[in-house]
């Protein structure tokens, strides 16, 4: 393996020679950054992870919008990855101009944890600063073979649950929330009872992913569990576009309107420059094509009249929010999320039953 | 006194050598790593030990150490095995066979983790057929152990097959001619031999499992208590922005780590003394 | 092979006992063999064979979209980026510090060499949380980064250090023991006889640490194309930008662009099969020159 004295030094000096000059010269080239020119502006869009497909259109259609107005090019770029992590790599100092999160505590931490953004963010664009919202909805596999009809079914001792983590999940505290809230319809506000109906959806739980996307590649291509308590989009989206024919979607009588809000960072625009078009951009996805765009990605448009065009392609649900029923998200998170809190405790009496 | 002196400073540059690696090592690793224990000295000792000694905390312990540990035995096991195999016999592929004992180094861990829970979901490949006996790998503890042992196989194959190569054939014959079986042979030659190389690859595939996360995450099921392993913890620590419970058992971990390997290197350290 | 012999020959007699006596039968070889290549067959060649055929799938064309996708190149610049700023580093300490370790005792030396191998030790996600903890904007150096306008993570200098913290060890790792068991008489007899340090290591010392050397860097290189946990922690993902590969395979994936995904694996996955067989070619070739040279 290791012969002594064969080759000649000068071999071996050649080929570190090569390696290195090769590597140099592979980083160099290929490293030598487009420029950006001066006549375009850049954003860091800081995003939740099911709005991939959306954003990436969205951002070419405002592109087109902004150069018909300013003579000027604005290149969004994207991140994407779990509402919780999303929001906090803002907070470690990622330079993001817009976070377009999963839920609303996430972007209040940039407020409560680094100071980014005025305690009243949520105030400053319509709806809640929600452009778009969704619902929380089951999915079940194709013929509803567990028979399957809404939430009273999840804990049946024959029926495993697939929901991500809501400790890292967005999507996952809006499942959460949806169920506990059903729950506390029908036992009359009982909370324990409603303790008891959430733990034992938890006790058929058999995986607990990360992320939304990560829950939904379990329950599609790995065919775990027999029912996705899923955002209404990526439901959508799984019956359209991953398994067609192979799910069907599950409309509970009662579920919670998930509200993703969106929010300039304001620390960084001002330092960057970036407030105008950053602004723009959050404003412009009220417009009615962006509206539009919305309801193709199977969003819930926050406009009633567009929303009202779409009716045949979003289930008739009746809805709860979070500030109703929980008070909003501050008292949701802390009350149900946070360490020691009552997701903690359903976890720890499921395993040390 | 001034002999042995003088003999030591035939070869220079050990303040050269010794000072770069030093510095590379401060900048690169050992100020940070410094840092961050410092870090975590800013928590009250109530705060850490209640942060590192919560139930789920503890729990997923059990899972990394427990499941390290088994990984790292098989991988001794077979590790050995198929380092014995490469070195002493003839097979046809075998020096494609030997190339491929690298690949969990060069395959990107999350990579290994998509690629393992497609084959050993029960619907992939392989965990349709364990299906059928009711096995199930993916997102089970199984799973886990099946991650950890993958990307800890090269660590024993690498470091017992050079032993084995440089192993002088001579001593093999010796021990026979002398009348011992082949046995006996491996037992008493063998096996002292390759002693320390075995500690070592079983150390650092044990160390490697224990911090593993990238090829996990796809195959564990992340259940709190039951398949969630300790780096995932950390970070739903610090996305909660609880980045001192995450520190707490992040230095744990490192805490950890450094005795096993202090502990691997004494041993080993001893080994030589003992047959060297 | 033995085979099974009726001439009494004396030489052969003692030769077959000699080779009894340091093999094994034939059962248990091929048993042994089989059991191996079991082992290996369901560990790596499955999981190896899962990502070409998941990248090749739906044929060429549509694995060469993938690959030229501009977000994949821009990940796979960047991979490449700081492979030639790490390696070169990563080697340079790691013939530094075998060359201590290896020709000179001091105290504290087996704690220097369970140091180099921490990294080793420390989960991926605790090097990023170290990082997040030092250079965030909520750490400690932090808002003196900002105010200067400097970014390290969530920008290249954050992965690389990462990247470089956790592939440290691999080049020194291979060379300590390599180096330790050749001793160092050469390079005395190469200094008695007036060659100064710097040509006796180039002369004495490199071509005998060659192969481990070049061993070494091939797994550094592969490693540092294939961190994932530390990278996830500190790149922020930021498409086009501070998406490694590993990264890119991860959004793929979580976009349900499956083929795409497999599809970069299966560049990784090729590159460090054409290192592994560019190591394999050159030892073969080296073996059979010495060979030729003893015959």
């Amino acid at each position: 393996m290791h012969p002594p004295h064969s080759a000649s030094p000068w071999q071996f000096s050649k080929l570190t020679a090569a390696i290195l000059i090769g590597g140099a010269v592979l980083a160099g080239g290929l490293s030598t950054p487009v420029q950006a020119q001066s006549a375009n502006v850049e954003l860091l869009n800081v995003s939740y992870d099911p709005t991939r497909e959306f954003y990436r259109e969205y951002n070419d259609l405002f592109n087109t919008f902004w150069q018909a107005e300013h003579d000027q090019s604005v290149i969004v770029r994207q991140s994407h990855g779990g509402s919780g992590s999303q929001g906090r790599s803002i907070v470690d100092g990622i330079d993001a101009d817009v976070a377009t999160l999963a839920l609303a505590y996430d972007i209040d931490a940039l407020h409560d944890r680094a100071d980014l953004i005025p305690a009243d963010w949520q105030a400053r664009l319509p709806n809640n600063s929600s452009p778009y919202t969704s619902a929380i909805v089951l999915l079940v596999r194709d013929g509803n073979p567990k028979n399957i009809q809404g939430w009273d079914d999840l804990v049946r001792d024959d029926v495993e649950v697939i929901t991500p983590n809501p400790k890292t999940s967005g999507g996952a505290r809006w499942n959460f929330l949806a169920l506990w809230g059903y729950g506390l319809e029908k036992f009359d506000g009982d909370e324990e009872k409603t303790y008891d109906f959430v733990r034992q959806v938890y006790e058929n739980v058999p995986v607990l992913d990360s992320g939304a996307r990560g829950a939904t590649n379990t329950f599609v291509q790995r065919r775990l569990g027999d029912v996705f308590i899923a955002w209404e989009n990526e439901a959508i989206l799984s019956l359209e576009q991953l398994g067609r024919g192979e799910f069907e979607l599950v409309v509970p009588s009662l579920s919670i309107l998930a509200e993703p809000p969106v929010t300039v960072v304001d620390a960084n625009v001002d330092r960057k420059g970036t407030r105008e078009v950053a602004e723009t951009y959050l404003e412009h996805l009220y417009s009615d094509e962006a509206q539009h765009l919305a309801a193709k990605h199977y969003y819930r448009p926050s406009n009633p009249d567009i929303l009202s065009q779409y009716s045949e392609d979003f289930p008739d649900v009746e809805l709860f929010t979070v500030n109703d029923v929980f008070g909003g998200w501050r008292e949701a998170q802390q009350r149900f999320f946070n360490d020691g809190g009552v997701f903690d405790d359903i976890l720890e009496e499921i395993n040390t039953q | 006194m001034s002999i042995t002196l003088v003999k030591r400073r035939v070869i220079p540059g050990f303040g050269l050598t010794i000072g770069f690696t030093l510095l590379y090592m401060g900048l690169v690793f050992l100020i940070p790593v410094g840092a961050f224990l410092l870090y975590t000295t800013t928590m009250s000792w109530e705060a850490f030990w209640s942060a590192v000694t919560q139930r789920q905390v503890v729990a997923s312990y059990k899972l990394s150490f427990g499941g390290s540990l088994i990984a790292a035995s098989i991988n001794l096991v077979f590790g050995t095995l198929v380092a014995w195999v490469l070195v002493r016999y003839r097979f046809p592929g075998k020096r494609f066979v030997d190339a491929l004992v690298d690949l969990p180094f060069a395959l990107p861990t999350a990579v290994a983790g998509i690629a393992l829970v497609t084959l050993y979901a029960s619907t992939g490949w392989v965990g349709q057929y364990l299906d059928i006996f009711g096995i199930r790998v993916a997102y089970t503890q199984l799973g886990v152990v099946l991650a950890l042992t993958y990307i800890g196989l090269p660590f024993v194959v690498r470091t017992v097959q050079p032993v084995l190569e440089d192993l002088e054939t001579e001593l093999e014959e010796a021990s026979a001619s002398l009348g011992a079986d082949r046995l006996t042979t491996i037992r008493h030659v063998i096996f002292p031999a390759l002693f320390p190389a075995l500690l070592t690859g079983y150390a650092l595939a044990f160390a490697r499992a224990l911090g593993e996360y990238g090829s996990v995450v796809f195959i564990s099921g992340n259940l709190p208590f039951r398949t969630e392993i300790t780096p995932l913890l950390i970070v739903a620590k610090a996305e909660q922005y609880d980045y001192h419970g995450a520190a707490a058992i992040g230095t744990v971990m490192l805490v950890a780590a450094f005795l096993m390997l202090l502990i691997i290197n004494g041993l080993q350290w001893w080994a030589s003394r003992r047959h060297g | 092979m033995i085979t099974p012999s009726t001439v009494i020959d004396t030489n052969d007699t003692i030769a077959k006992r000699w080779r009894r006596a340091t093999e094994e039968p034939v059962w248990i070889r091929i048993t042994l063999i089989t059991i191996a290549l079991t082992f290996l067959t369901l560990f790596l060649v499955l999981p190896l064979t899962v990502v070409l055929y998941g990248a090749f799938e739906h044929g060429i064309g549509v694995w060469y979209a993938a690959v030229s996708d501009p977000d994949a190149l821009s990940a796979i610049r960047l991979t490449l980026l700081i492979v030639a700023i790490v390696v070169p580093l990563n080697t340079l300490f790691g013939v530094a510090a075998a060359w201590s370790i290896a020709k000179f005792e001091f105290r504290g030396k087996s704690i220097l060499i369970s140091l180099i191998d921490m990294p080793f030790a420390i989960s991926p996600v605790v090097v990023g949380l170290i990082f997040v903890i030092l250079f965030g904007s909520q750490g400690w150096l932090g808002p003196w980064l900002s105010s200067n306008d400097m970014r390290i993570i969530f920008a290249v200098p954050g992965i690389v250090i990462v990247i470089a913290f956790g592939t440290l060890p691999f080049i020194a790792r291979e060379l300590i023991p390599l180096m330790q068991q050749q001793g160092k008489e050469e390079e005395e007899a190469s200094l008695t006889l007036g060659a100064n340090g710097w040509k006796t290591f180039w002369y004495v010392t490199l071509p005998n640490i060659k192969w481990g050397l070049i061993y070494g860097i091939i797994l550094c290189n592969a490693r540092a194309m294939g961190e994932f946990g530390a990278v996830a922690v500190v790149s922020g993902r930021i498409r086009g930008e501070t998406n490694t590969m590993p990264l890119h395979i991860e959004v793929l994936y979580n976009e349900y662009m499956f083929t795409a995904a497999f599809a970069v694996s299966s560049l990784l996955t090729g590159l460090a099969l054409v290192t592994i067989a560019i190591k394999s070619a050159v030892e073969w070739n080296d073996e059979r020159r010495q060979r030729i040279a003893a015959a």
